[in-house]
């Protein structure tokens, strides 16, 4: 069936001269879409057109609606020759096409030339007539609604989370077509922008296509990438999250949207008091990185998960029987998860009560030969190779007692025509609760319920009865729960050090967690968070083919080990005991691997503590050799002791009651598995951990334990007033400010020297990234106290020699004092604000109450229940009546807590009462509102990498932003070297970006990434090019402060916790 | 070993004022460097000279790509590249186009050509500041010269609207545009010891009474070149000494209105006559565009020296031209009361002004 597609040009500003005779312009404009051109008049000899077009109509197939841009060229009028191009805007229209998101698009949009950059600007008007398609075999899917964010999107609910979506495309790429040799660089590119576009958008439609099948309507978390392979093609791949969401009307919005900014499960755990009322536990493990491989079969490339969410229980069954993989892989089959080909979620924060245990990281790598793809309508080598790495991952999975994977993400490494895939992702078990509001889930209820759920059974069904009885939205998971091991304790997948929960005391736990997701938001923490990297570097001999394959993928493991040890030794250097947001980078060039690996350290209160670090000799022969080692042994319990005041972590002391060996010596051992695709199909072991020895000694005689010491203790300490994390948000952190500054930067660095040991490049690599940090410190230093968040390192290899290192973050900054108040305050502002919310929706009060007014008495009332009415084991519960008493205490803890919130709240009431009505007040931020914007015809345009505006709330998500851009110059000593043609680019992307978001209607790009930085120079011929693929959701967003002026009653605390959020 | 390439972008341009003065001052990155660190600025933030340099040649290629904008304030607002708050763009502009007092003064009323670009050396050289930042502030009074040439209009309204700036800084540069277009002479030595803000009050003097603007706001001429026909009736004036009854009749007002109120009554009785010429015959002359560009040293040589040298004060000079003006009414064979008042309104402010004691 098709639309109405239909454009209006307006007008033309800024635009370069195109006659130098007159220093005018005669411009005029091609739009296109599809294989149909129309053309405005010449406006003659100005820079300042005003064509004011009729509307230009497209009446075309909604495939190719979604799958075509709508591509704008101003041309310079030119009687005597051929007309000059002066630049393009291409337009996706795919946000028209959804009822959701934006309805027209309307606004300034730079004219963009991949040789000029931006060559002014142009007015355009584009809408969408769009007729009810009710074919079934359609072949398109408009309407399914895209977005990068990784969450649940804010004004959304998820009635059901369907699972995993991939596709890819592949094309041969423009710019290595042999017609390439005779057309303009100008040509080449727009030709490969016009293809990705293409691509990206066919892609989009196909995904969409199986998120229709599985009867979802959006995909979250979408993460498309390119590949570019060069020879052999061009891939574009994606990976998302099917889900079915429903909008949440606007009145309920206020309570139940802010899941991490004001959910009172969140703030809770920064009080002590209510950190041991929790649900029941059980015991959880921690992954340190389980990598691994085994051969599994393969052969149908479609995944149609169309069962829901039935398999609760099949992870507590696989973790009983984690025997050999491949075993377990087939007796698992029947469970209704496992059904589904890929039971992944690219998803890394969750609503309440979606994720029970995590079991720890999963990742799989294989390094491939690149060959030329035959037919590119049936990329069948590509599909296979990202199957086989999904099996790998979720073998990986069952073998830590886990059926499903979330946090899941795949990238890639390219040089020549060595290919290293990369996989990872956190094996967890899910909860149940996606399914219960289906219109689906009744058939598969009563398949749920026959669970053999070893440990955890009665806290699972314990968590359904509560569930069931309060309305489903009121389970707030435990703070510990996630952390309890979800695979049998008796039959640990790899060793690992477990211990009672430190929250319920009741579960295992083990002694480090390693996550790829963001930190839950009901997690009980200690202290704050911070970033953890690891960086190395090894150098390679030059080789081609598979001997060079081969030699890449026998480095891979040690390159892992390594990156891990140097995690974990981060890690205790700063006294935590879990990762999150934990991402590794492997990067492959001619002569070294890098490998980088982030994530956010921070102190799990049901964690135990982390032993330090020691140092030991193998020959304690004389006397100054002992001296050293106790000098760096000081040096390093040093450090220790400083970073636990920094990160205020300074855990609660606990009588230990620890199975097994004590605390303080924690051993860690892992064992890593390793795929060789090009190798046969046996399955190759690799055990690479320190065999016997105890992983924290650290032994000085070796080269290696030397290096690692000195990587830990020249880490640059952040100066005061910063913190910085990988992770959304920091851990510890609530009371942010509005002020927020995106930045992307990219370093390219030369290694003049070619002969370089391991050593010394680990060195120089690590001091770029430090110095790098210490660059953003320095610059953003206005914004103290201020936290970097969702730092994203991105390393490349662009060519021999050359390390880069591209990242984007945003810098927020948060109100020192109250944090001073150490948070207790400000987590009871957000409860009377979502109370006095509260009460003024009625319909819902009765549930809501129930659910924000106190989640810790309503959980230990649970865990109240869960002691009397559950058959517990013998053990556990003799354990469980002296945490039982605790809990009884903390709860009585709690409801004098409460009432003291609630005096507070009605003081807050009346003082507001007083002091005037809203209305003039509302007023007056009008105006001053009006006066910001004055003097400024643009309008702000707020980026950020996270999911969420600091103070604001997101009203409407207009739809996904991905754009792909090609500069290239011949004269790059004019424009200011490679430095002043990047800054520039970077700086035109942004600007487009934000053009076409308020295009869009909107004020904000949340989740917003810069996936592919690609950039080559030739600097003796005075060429450079670059690629620049960015992503992100355009949203409208209000501020809080702002939603309160306009509503009637006058809200106390509201008022009081958004103030904050005022200037930018 | 070597960064090699290096670039930090934010959603909100990252501007630093002290930068940004470094970098408008002509400093180069390595001098700017140097500035900055001497200014404490690394103990203040923990940071190395390396992180510094990184930072300065950022900010510096900001500058740089704005720099276009800024020729152009009006584009500043509604260009998309760079995301800069309002108060911001208001910052970058106004100290954009800042300049040096001791910079404005040497090329006051000089033709704005490339001539006097070319000599820009010397003036650096005199004043002490970078050339670089004697280009710009050239290009800047050049750039607002060509503009509000040829527009219609009162002018500090047109700079203040074209270019963004602040009143006062949009009245200076009217000045500096008037003073160009005229080619008032300021640069003899006799000159030397008034300063740009003393001419500024007098270009403003001048023009928002002799101009044609100044009569007439409906007249859509311009602001830049004095009222011709005003200049014309000037010579009508010169009765005032060519009449020797009514210079002595003048004479006589103005000295039994003086008598007893001021300590220098002999010199002004002395120098009356000398006095009066002087002033008419400047009026006279204004018609000749030569003698407009003489304006102020003829006021200097033939009123102000004259005076100083009998020791005026400032009182007595204010008195001295308050009677000398009313009197004129008092002369019944006077008939041009308008123009003498439009003339001495100015030429009594102007003094007032120009006279250090």
């Amino acid at each position: 069936m098709p639309g109405k597609l239909k454009a209006k040009i307006v007008a033309g500003r800024h635009l370069p001269v195109m006659d130098r005779a007159s220093d005018l312009t005669d411009a005029f404009v091609e739009v296109k879409f599809g294989n149909t051109t129309f053309k405005t008049d010449v406006y003659p000899k100005s820079l300042n057109p005003q064509w004011n077009s009729e509307w230009f109509k497209f009446e075309v197939d909604d495939k190719d609606l979604q799958d075509e841009p709508l591509q704008i060229t101003v041309l310079d009028h030119d009687i005597y020759s051929a007309n000059d191009a002066i630049g393009k805007v291409y337009i996706d229209i795919d946000p028209l096409l959804c009822s959701e998101a934006a309805t027209v698009i309307s606004g300034w949009l730079p004219i963009y030339d991949t040789i000029h950059g931006i060559r002014g600007e142009i007015n355009v008007l584009v809408k969408v007539d769009l007729f009810n398609d009710l074919n079934r075999f359609r072949q398109s899917s408009c309407g399914v609604k895209f977005f990068c964010t990784t969450s649940i999107p804010r004004c959304y609910r998820a009635v059901m989370v369907h699972g995993f979506v991939e596709e890819l495309v592949v094309n041969e790429d423009p710019e290595y077509q042999w017609i390439d040799r005779i057309r303009t660089p100008r040509a080449s590119n727009e030709a490969r922008q016009r293809l990705i576009f293409l691509m990206s958008g066919e892609l989009q439609r196909k995904i969409g296509l199986k998120v229709l099948e599985m009867g979802g309507n959006a995909v979250v978390g979408y993460l498309q990438c390119f590949d570019l392979e060069g020879e052999t093609g061009l891939v574009v791949r994606a990976i998302g999250t099917a889900c079915t969401l429903e909008k949440i009307s606007t009145l309920t919005s206020a309570s139940t949207t802010h899941p991490s900014n004001s959910s009172p499960s969140k703030d809770m755990k920064d009080s002590p008091q209510a950190a041991p009322s929790t649900l029941g536990c059980r015991s959880t493990h921690s992954s340190p990185v389980h990598s691994a491989s085994s051969r599994l079969s393969q052969g149908f490339s479609v995944s149609v998960p169309t069962l829901l969410f039935a398999g609760m229980g099949s992870g507590g069954s696989a973790g009983k029987d984690a025997g050999p993989l491949k075993a377990l892989m087939r007796q698992q089959t029947q469970s209704a998860l496992e059904q589904r080909e890929y039971p992944f979620f690219t998803l890394t924060s969750f609503p309440p009560g979606f994720l029970l245990h995590v079991g720890g990281v999963v990742n799989a790598r294989s390094v491939k030969l690149l060959d030329r793809i035959h037919n590119p309508d049936e990329p069948e080598t590509r599909d296979a190779w990202w199957e086989e790495i999904r099996q790998e991952i979720k073998c990986h999975a069952k073998a830590l007692g886990c059926h499903a994977v979330v946090g899941y993400s795949e990238s890639t490494s390219i040089c020549e025509e060595v290919c290293i895939l990369s996989a990872s992702g956190t094996a967890v078990i899910l909860g149940s609760r996606f399914m219960q509001d289906g219109p689906l889930d009744t058939d598969h209820r009563l398949s749920r319920q026959p669970l053999v759920f070893s440990t955890g059974a009665e806290r699972v069904e314990g968590d359904m009865g509560s569930s069931i009885s309060l309305g489903f939205e009121e389970v707030a998971p435990p703070g510990c729960g996630f952390c309890h091991i979800p695979y049998d304790e008796l039959n640990i997948p790899f060793p690992a050090q477990l211990t009672n929960c430190y929250c319920c005391r009741r579960y295992k736990v083990p002694d480090v967690l390693f996550t790829t997701i963001d930190l839950p938001t009901e997690a009980n923490i200690t202290g704050k968070g911070c970033l953890i990297q690891a960086r190395l570097c090894r150098t390679k001999k030059k080789a081609q083919g598979e001997g060079n394959a081969t030699a890449i993928s026998n480095l891979l493991p040690f390159l892992e080990y390594e990156l891990h040890t140097q995690l974990m030794n981060k890690l205790k250097l700063r006294g935590m005991n879990a990762l999150f947001g934990l991402r590794i980078q492997i990067s492959v060039g001619e002569t070294m691997l890098l490998g980088l690996a982030s994530a956010t350290g921070v102190y799990l209160t049901a964690l135990p503590s982390p032993g330090g670090i020691q140092i030991a000799g193998k020959t304690p022969s004389d006397i100054t050799y002992e001296q050293h080692i106790s000098n760096m042994q000081k040096k390093i319990n040093d450090t220790i002791a400083k970073n636990k005041e920094i990160y205020e972590v300074n855990p609660p002391e606990f009588v230990e009651e620890v199975i097994g060996s004590p605390i303080p010596e924690p051993r860690q051992r892992s064992r890593l598995f390793r795929s060789q695709s090009e190798s046969s199909d046996d399955v190759s072991e690799l055990d690479l951990s320190y065999g016997k020895k105890d992983a924290f000694v650290l032994e000085i005689d070796d080269t290696d334990a030397v290096e690692d010491i000195h990587a830990l203790l020249t880490d640059f300490p952040t100066p005061p007033g910063f913190y910085s994390c990988n992770t959304e948000i920091m851990p510890g952190i609530q009371n942010w400010t509005s002020a927020i500054q995106m930045f992307t930067s990219v370093r390219v660095f030369r290694l003049n020297n070619a002969n370089l040991t391991n050593q010394g490049l680990n060195k120089i690599f690590s001091e770029l990234c430090e110095n790098l940090l210490k660059s953003f410190y320095f610059k953003l230093r206005s914004m103290v106290p201020c936290c970097l968040c969702h730092l994203n390192f991105t390393v490349a290899i662009p060519e021999d020699e050359l390390i880069q290192v591209a990242v984007t973050a945003v810098a927020m900054s948060f109100d020192k004092e109250q944090t001073l108040e150490n948070g207790r305050q400000s987590g009871d502002k957000t409860l009377i604000k979502a109370i006095t919310e509260n009460d003024e929706q009625l319909q819902f009060s009765l549930e809501l109450n129930a659910e924000l007014s106190s989640p810790n008495p309503l959980s230990s009332t649970k865990g109240l229940s869960d002691v009397s009415g559950s058959h517990l084991s013998a053990r556990a519960h003799s354990v469980d009546y002296s945490s039982f008493a605790d809990r009884c205490s903390s709860w009585i803890e709690q409801l004098r807590l409460k009432a003291h919130i609630i005096r507070r709240g009605s003081v807050k009431t009346t003082s507001s009462l007083e002091k005037a009505s809203p209305l003039p007040e509302g007023r007056s931020r009008s105006l001053r509102r009006n006066r910001s914007y004055s003097g400024s015809s643009v309008a702000v345009v707020k980026m950020t990498p996270l999911s969420l505006l600091p103070g604001a709330k997101i009203i409407k998500y207009l739809g996904i932003i991905n754009m792909f851009f090609i500069r290239e110059t011949t004269s790059l000593r004019e424009e200011g070297g490679v430095s002043g043609f990047l800054h520039t680019f970077i700086a035109e992307v942004f600007a487009m970006v934000r053009a076409h978001v308020a295009a869009l209607g909107g004020n904000a790009v949340v989740s917003y990434s810069m996936k592919e930085c690609v950039f080559m120079e030739n600097p003796n011929k005075n060429q450079a090019q670059c690629l620049i693929n960015v992503s992100g959701d355009a949203v409208i967003f209000v501020r809080e402060s702002e939603l309160e002026a306009t509503s009637v009653q006058p809200q106390s605390a509201t008022t009081q916790t958004s103030n904050g959020g005022e200037g930018t | 070993m070597s960064v090699e390439l290096d670039v930090f972008v934010g959603n909100t341009t990252i501007m630093d004022k002290e930068v940004y003065q470094l970098w408008l001052n002509g400093y180069t990155v390595n001098d700017a460097v140097k500035v900055r660190i001497e200014g404490g600025i690394m103990e203040e933030c923990e940071a190395s000279a390396e992180v510094l340099l990184s930072d300065t040649m950022d900010q510096y290629r900001t500058f740089q790509m704005c720099e276009r904008l800024l020729h152009h304030p009006a584009k500043l607002a509604n260009q998309l590249l760079f995301q800069i708050p309002p108060d911001r763009q208001a910052m970058l502009i106004e100290r954009y186009y800042a300049f040096d007092d001791a910079f404005v003064r040497e090329v006051l009323g000089k033709k704005l050509s490339k001539g006097t670009k070319k000599d820009l050396d010397d003036v650096s050289a005199k004043t002490g500041i970078m050339l670089k930042s004697c280009r710009r502030q050239f290009d800047n009074f050049k750039r607002v010269f060509k503009v509000v040439e040829e527009l219609k209009g009162p002018l500090v309204e047109n700079i203040r609207q074209h270019f963004l700036l602040p009143d006062q800084l949009a009245r200076d540069y009217a000045a500096i545009v008037f003073f160009a277009n005229n080619r008032f002479e300021t640069g003899k030595k006799k000159l030397q010891y008034l300063t740009f803000h003393d001419f500024a009050f007098c270009a403003g003097q001048l023009i928002n009474h002799w101009t044609v603007g100044a009569v007439d706001n409906m007249m859509d001429d311009m602001d830049v070149d004095l009222d011709k026909e005003f200049l014309q009736d000037l010579k009508d004036l010169k009765i005032l000494i060519t009449d020797k009854d009514l210079l002595d009749q003048h004479k006589s007002l103005v000295c039994t209105a003086l008598r007893g109120k001021t300590n220098v009554f002999n010199e002004m009785e002395a120098n009356f006559k000398n006095l009066s010429r002087s002033l008419v015959n400047i009026a006279a002359k204004l018609i000749n565009a030569k003698d407009v560009r003489d304006f102020f040293i003829d006021l200097v040589e033939k009123f102000i020296e004259p005076c100083r040298s009998d020791k005026w004060t400032s009182i007595d000079v204010n008195l001295y031209l308050i009677h000398y003006t009313n009197s004129v009414h008092i002369l019944d064979t006077f008939k041009h009361h308008g123009v003498w008042n439009r003339y001495m309104g100015v030429i009594k402010s102007c003094i007032l002004r120009m006279y250090h004691e």
